[in-house]
């Protein structure tokens, strides 16, 4: 009998519901998560990519995982483990941060929401639940603060795309046209009361995250019951294929690839969500020294220019065809139709425009330096729903 | 599906088709199926020499990369050049979507693959997984 046993796959309550439904299922961070569904539904992942794009599609993100931090000084314990400012955050605002070590690198990226007078919640990464629970707890217990880990209480699900609110709004009194891109609210939806309803999601469309309690019969109720209030915006269930296609177009970083533990926030390019104005946060003091020692590899977009598609950890070549960085996250854009990559190369080698290889089984194939996002949704009741321009 | 008995296949999931001394090749139903929506098809130019079960060139689909693996051994005559501007059309049919066309240096190296009949019941057990 062997005594080291490999940890059991673990599973959403809506597992049951993608199985059912046909979902091709895959692996993801220790979870059995559904890639793509059947054709017959809609799915496939460009199918799926598509629909989020144009109308609507529904993701189970329950994988995700919840930290509520309550209590009097929960805000300063906020402060000391997120790099943005949370002191900004109105009740029912939320915003994009990330937990930092010491040396400056990243724990994980989060959205850190305001929920009430002292109370937050911090939406994370699936892959590193336990590990973000420990660091959060073990950096604030000096503070006088609750730090709960509530990632099994709810069944997330996303709906993302120009027609989500549409589709939501059919299924709850709380009034969405309320509530601003990344601020959240409260209400009744398919029957359950009180459920938190917020304006985030990952693929840089429009949309919500609900938050459900998370027992098998109430969380395939409610995935149902949007399916069907969708039919008539052609809603399709969507899984992680699409999900890693939409947030790429978007530049959306994803822990491990585009941030890591080696890895710090200038490099990524996420100066924007960090507040060095904030006189004190765990890991400041590094960035501060890394900033003034001058940052020497950035992060940015390729798009390829001759055919061939970039994929993760594929190694990114100068003209010459010497090895200068890596693919931290590659593959097509479907709805770009073009062939996309976010690498690290020198800051030398980074500027818009800058002519690369990246090597396929062995050969440079080209590839050039784009502005990101390569793609940004256009503004409410635009007819044009276009990539950016590729004019270079 | 039943699979088409005029033709043979591999248990990479290729079939092959044979003409007197030429074949055609593509990859079967149940590979597109798995495989998903194909993107990209790097296929060897017309001369380059193929040796059974060596691969002979890759199918991509949005999530990854799957080898090609030659169910014969010979030379490449003629390359689709749909693959280059419509890969899809292997989803939409992959029995009559084929990759290339070649000459066969030894054409009893066909006789060893599986029929439809066998490639069916081989399919079978391997969705069963």
């Amino acid at each position: 009998m062997s005594s080291v046993e490999a940890p059991a796959i673990r599973k959403t309550a809506l597992n049951g519901v993608h199985r059912q439904m046909g979902a091709k299922m895959v692996e993801f961070n220790g979870w059995d998560m559904p890639v793509e569904y059947p054709a017959s539904l809609g799915g496939g992942i460009i199918s799926e990519h598509m629909a989020v794009r144009t109308g609507v599609g529904i993701f189970d993100v329950s994988h995700m995982g919840d930290i509520r931090l309550a209590g009097p000084q929960a805000l300063a314990a906020v402060q000391h483990i997120s790099m943005n400012d949370a002191s900004k955050l109105a009740i029912g605002q939320a915003q994009y941060s990330a937990l930092l070590y010491p040396q400056g690198t990243f724990v994980d990226d989060v959205i850190v929401h305001r929920l009430g007078e002292d109370e937050y919640l911090l939406v994370i990464n699936a892959g590193t639940r336990e590990k973000d629970f420990s660091w959060v707890r073990d950096n604030t217990h000096q503070f006088d603060c609750k730090v709960e880990n509530l990632s099994d209480d709810y069944t997330q699900i996303a709906i993302q795309g120009p027609k989500a609110v549409d589709l939501l709004q059919k299924l709850t009194d709380a009034d969405l046209s309320a509530v601003k891109f990344y601020w959240v609210t409260r209400g009744k939806l398919c029957g359950l009361p009180n459920i938190l309803l917020g304006r985030t999601g990952y693929t840089a469309e429009d949309g919500f995250e609900i938050y459900i309690p998370a027992d098998e019969s109430t969380s395939a109720r409610v995935w149902n019951e949007i399916l069907a209030a969708g039919r008539e915006f052609g809603v399709v269930a969507c899984g992680l294929g699409s999900r890693n296609t939409l947030r790429l177009e978007g530049k959306l970083p994803l822990y491990g690839h585009e941030i890591s533990d080696t890895i710090n926030v200038w490099e990524a390019g996420l100066d924007r969500f960090c507040k060095m104005e904030k006189p004190e946060f765990v890991g400041r003091e590094a960035l501060e020294k890394a900033k003034a020692a001058g940052v020497k590899r950035a992060l940015v977009g390729l798009e390829m220019t001759e055919r061939g598609i970039a994929r993760d950890e594929y190694k990114v070549q100068n003209e010459s065809g010497q090895e200068i960085g890596y693919v931290t996250s590659g593959s097509p854009g479907p709805f770009l139709k073009k062939n996309i990559a976010l690498v690290y190369v020198p800051i030398e080698q980074s500027a818009v425009g800058t002519k690369l290889k990246v090597e396929i089984r062995g050969q440079g194939v080209g590839a050039v330096v784009v502005s990101t996002p390569f793609y940004k949704r256009p503004k409410k009741d635009s007819p044009l729903r276009t990539q950016r321009s590729t004019e270079v | 599906m039943p699979y088409p008995s005029d033709r043979k296949y591999t248990k990479e999931h290729e079939w092959i088709q044979v003409n007197g001394n030429s074949a055609t090749v593509g990859i079967t139903d149940y590979a597109q199926e798995s495989l998903g929506d194909i993107v990209f098809v790097e296929t060897p130019k017309v001369g380059a020499e193929l040796t059974a079960g060596k691969t002979f060139g890759t199918v991509e689909s949005v999530k990854a990369v799957s080898d090609l693996f030659a169910p014969a051994s010979g030379t490449v005559t003629e390359v689709n050049a749909d693959l280059a501007t419509s890969p899809e059309k292997v989803n939409k049919d992959a029995h009559g979507s084929w990759m290339v066309k070649m000459t066969l240096k030894n054409p009893a190296d066909v006789d060893a693959l599986l029929s439809a009949a066998d490639y069916e019941k081989f399919v079978a057990e391997e969705a069963g997984h």
